[in-house]
């Protein structure tokens, strides 16, 4: 006796089709559930310190898996906001805090994290440096769970220094720096190794240039729409010293077209005594990895001097411009997010990151991990820096960070002059604020 | 009115006529309804989802200052298309696509002419020469671009190796605002010419045999059998050819992100390059769809005005 009589193919089908749901809703009581951890680190060896802590949480958590997904840095960027607003967003993502991530949490796509942070008496908000979650915080609202800040500074190659007879820890102010240029230049060295190509490397000048010229108080008027704004007398004359520096032709050549990859190559290559970068690059990690041939410049032969201040300009020279990172819980995300969160960020596996990524840890705690001498300089300028201003391409938004971005390179090629920089900047930011 | 028995069948009263159709066409037409009614819309249904839908709404986004993220809120109206039309970048990218115009039609289909000539030829290795004049034209856009970028380094590239050889320094082509286009126009060229060549080569086999040899017979040389009999009858195909040329033109952007990303300056965009990076990267999607929709209507132009100037018989 046939089972399902003779039309074998209908019911046969449908029953088969009965059983499968049956389990595969068996099988989805029990399932897991699913943090989607989306980052952008290539490097594996900073990778494989995250992947220890996914392994420790999912053994300790059985009900969670933790899934890692990996975008580039540009391509990040792009594609975040269709990601956010799809049927498959990341649990959680890596931000910068700024202007962009202000403009997330203006979406909807982003949960603040400010119950979580504060609760149990601020059991967690304790561990991490206020200033830190300050940056993170919108509307009283946290946004982000910081993890690592940074300073940009400049690195010097000791041996080309010295061949050009300029001493880097006398490097005080704006006029001293041009001045080692040109002797750098002099003597047949190429004296900087600059990202065009990228072009936010180069932004690092403008803006620090621009913090020296106008000082906080007059940064946070430009922001607030105050007077002229961007195109200010002292933007104008931090333009103007941009275009100083790029008179002088101190670039590699072809610097461009040349991405952040190939301006570190060139600094760990010994192909350029100075590199404005950020506080792990002039770590023994950092070098091998950017060096072409595995190993980059030895640590004795790095020199590291913060920004020099302008001669006449209110800026200090502990006013630092550095990243300031963390993770953003979107609101599609598993309540279980937070815990995870919560256990990536404490000080102890802060601690472990800090001794691998050569990175600053924002909780105070996990400072002793930080064990490169040079990060360690970085991490001292850090803890004793009087502004900490986050990336202008971050903070002032994504578009008017990359018109910034932008503008400090034609300015250092030298294809516009500095009033029309600061106008266009003023115009896109007052745009912007309308 | 009763019918005759006459060879003509007398005209249906108007009363009974559908859609002024004969009874013999009505039923033919109902014969067809199934098949029409089952292949028409998915083609119809996919068209105006994935085209014209998106195309309207982009039009309809153009008017907004919009970021992206749910529904755009803040109408700016004409506002985007006028900053478009005053932006550098994008006159620069206007100028651009027409010099890769100029390029593919001056340049990349007289040599695909040419080769493909040279190759339909019974010689030796012709098969192999259509492989290698092919094979650029395989290659994925980017990974052409990621291998071009490193051959223009002037440091370890290709170009450096070359000029090395000859105790000179090696320029940095994609890297000043002079020689990033033209650098790029020559990628172009060894990018797309095994495409059009491949069209002539088909075009040529198309050529009867007999014509050619009436016109040696007739005494002609080598460039007037070109001239007079060769190129006429290749004229549809080299049309065609021109036409993807054009087209293809208008909407580069693959290669041009990996060598330069806009170029040094904004000397290398073209409109779907300044598209991407002045809409999509800064979140101004409003904008980037008044860009979309300028770039809609020159490409429709263009290729109406050519389907109509130039393909009217093809």
């Amino acid at each position: 006796m046939r089972l399902f009589g003779n039309r074998p193919s209908r019911r046969a089908a449908s029953f088969a089709l009965g059983v499968a749901a049956a389990l595969a809703s068996v099988s989805g009581a029990s399932a897991q559930t699913v943090i989607k951890w989306l980052h952008l680190e290539a490097n594996p060896v900073n990778l494989a310190v995250w992947e220890e802590i996914v392994a420790e949480y999912e053994a300790e958590h059985p009900e969670i898996d933790v899934q890692m997904q990996f975008l580039e840095n540009e391509a990040f960027k792009a594609r975040l906001p269709t990601l956010l607003q799809g049927n498959d967003p990341p649990s959680m993502f890596y931000t910068w805090g700024g202007g962009v991530l202000l403009e997330q949490s203006r979406t909807g796509a982003i949960r603040p994290i400010t119950e979580a942070i504060n609760a149990n008496d601020g059991e967690w908000a304790k561990t991490v440096s206020p200033a830190s979650i300050q940056a993170m915080t919108f509307n009283d609202e946290v946004w982000a769970a910081p993890f690592q800040h940074g300073v940009i500074a400049f690195y010097y190659n000791k041996a080309m220094f010295e061949e050009a007879g300029v001493d880097g820890e006398a490097i005080d102010t704006w006029d001293d720096f041009l001045a080692a240029v040109s002797a750098l230049k002099e003597a047949g060295i190429t004296p900087i190794a600059g990202g065009g190509g990228e072009k936010w490397p180069i932004h690092f000048y403008w803006s620090y240039l621009a913090m020296r010229e106008a000082g906080y108080d007059g940064f946070q008027a430009a922001k607030a729409g105050e007077g002229d704004g961007f195109a200010g007398e002292a933007f104008v004359r931090a333009s103007q010293h941009m275009a100083d520096l790029g008179a002088l032709e101190p670039f590699q050549e072809g610097f461009l077209n040349a991405n952040w990859g190939e301006a570190q190559a060139a600094f760990a290559d010994g192909r350029a005594a100075i590199l404005l970068g950020f506080e792990g690059n002039g770590s023994v990690a950092s070098q091998a990895r950017n060096g072409s041939d595995g190993v980059g410049q030895p640590q004795e032969n790095i020199g590291r001097f913060p920004f020099p201040v302008i001669d006449g300009a209110p800026g200090l020279v502990t006013d630092v411009i550095g990243g300031i990172n963390g993770w953003v819980v979107t609101t599609a995300a598993p309540p279980e997010t937070e815990e995870f969160l919560k256990f990536l960020t404490s000080p102890d596996n802060q601690r472990r990151e800090a001794a691998v990524r050569a990175t600053i840890p924002t909780a105070p705690a996990a400072q002793d991990g930080v064990s490169d001498p040079i990060v360690v300089m970085a991490a001292e300028q850090l803890a004793g820096a009087t502004w900490h201003q986050n990336f202008l391409d971050q903070d002032l938004g994504p578009n008017v960070g990359r018109i910034v971005n932008d503008m400090s390179v034609d300015l250092a090629a030298g294809f516009i002059s500095p009033e029309d920089a600061v106008q266009q900047i003023q115009d896109a930011y007052s745009m912007e604020n309308m | 009115m009763s019918q005759t028995s006459s060879a003509i069948p007398a005209p249906i009263p108007s009363a009974t006529r559908e859609f002024g159709l004969t009874r013999r066409q009505r039923s033919r037409f109902k014969a067809k309804l199934p098949v029409i009614v089952l292949f028409l819309p998915p083609s119809l249904v996919l068209f105006t989802l994935l085209v014209i839908m998106p195309m309207g709404e982009a039009a309809w986004y153009s008017f907004y200052n919009w970021n992206g993220y749910s529904l755009p809120t803040q109408w700016v109206g004409w506002r985007n298309y006028e900053v478009l039309f005053s932006n550098g970048a994008f006159r620069q990218g206007l100028i651009n696509n027409g010099l890769i115009i100029l390029v593919s039609v001056v340049v990349q289909v007289p040599l695909a002419l040419w080769l493909a000539n040279m190759v339909t030829r019974h010689i030796k290795g012709a098969l192999l020469f259509r492989l290698i004049f092919f094979l650029p034209y395989v290659l994925a856009d980017v990974a052409a671009g990621l291998i071009w970028r490193f051959v223009y380094d002037g440091d370890f590239g290709l170009i450096a190796g070359l000029f090395n050889a000859f105790g000179a320094d090696a320029p940095f082509l994609l890297a000043s605002r002079e020689t990033a286009m033209p650098a790029i126009l020559a990628v172009i060229t060894w990018k797309y010419f095994g495409f059009h060549m491949m069209l002539f080569i088909a075009g040529l086999q198309a050529i009867d045999k007999s014509v050619l040899e009436a016109a040696d017979i007739d005494g002609a040389t080598g460039a007037q059998k070109f001239m007079r009999v060769t190129l006429p009858l290749l004229a549809p195909t080299v049309k065609l050819s021109l036409f993807f040329a054009l087209v293809g033109s208008l909407q580069f952007f693959d290669m041009i992100m990996p060598l330069t990303g806009g170029g040094p300056s904004n000397s290398t965009q073209t409109m779907v390059t300044f598209l991407y990076t002045f809409g999509v990267m800064r979140m101004q999607v409003g904008f980037g769809s008044a860009v979309g929709v300028v770039l809609f209507i020159i490409c429709v132009t263009i290729a109406f005005t050519y389907k109509r100037a130039v393909m009217r018989n093809d």
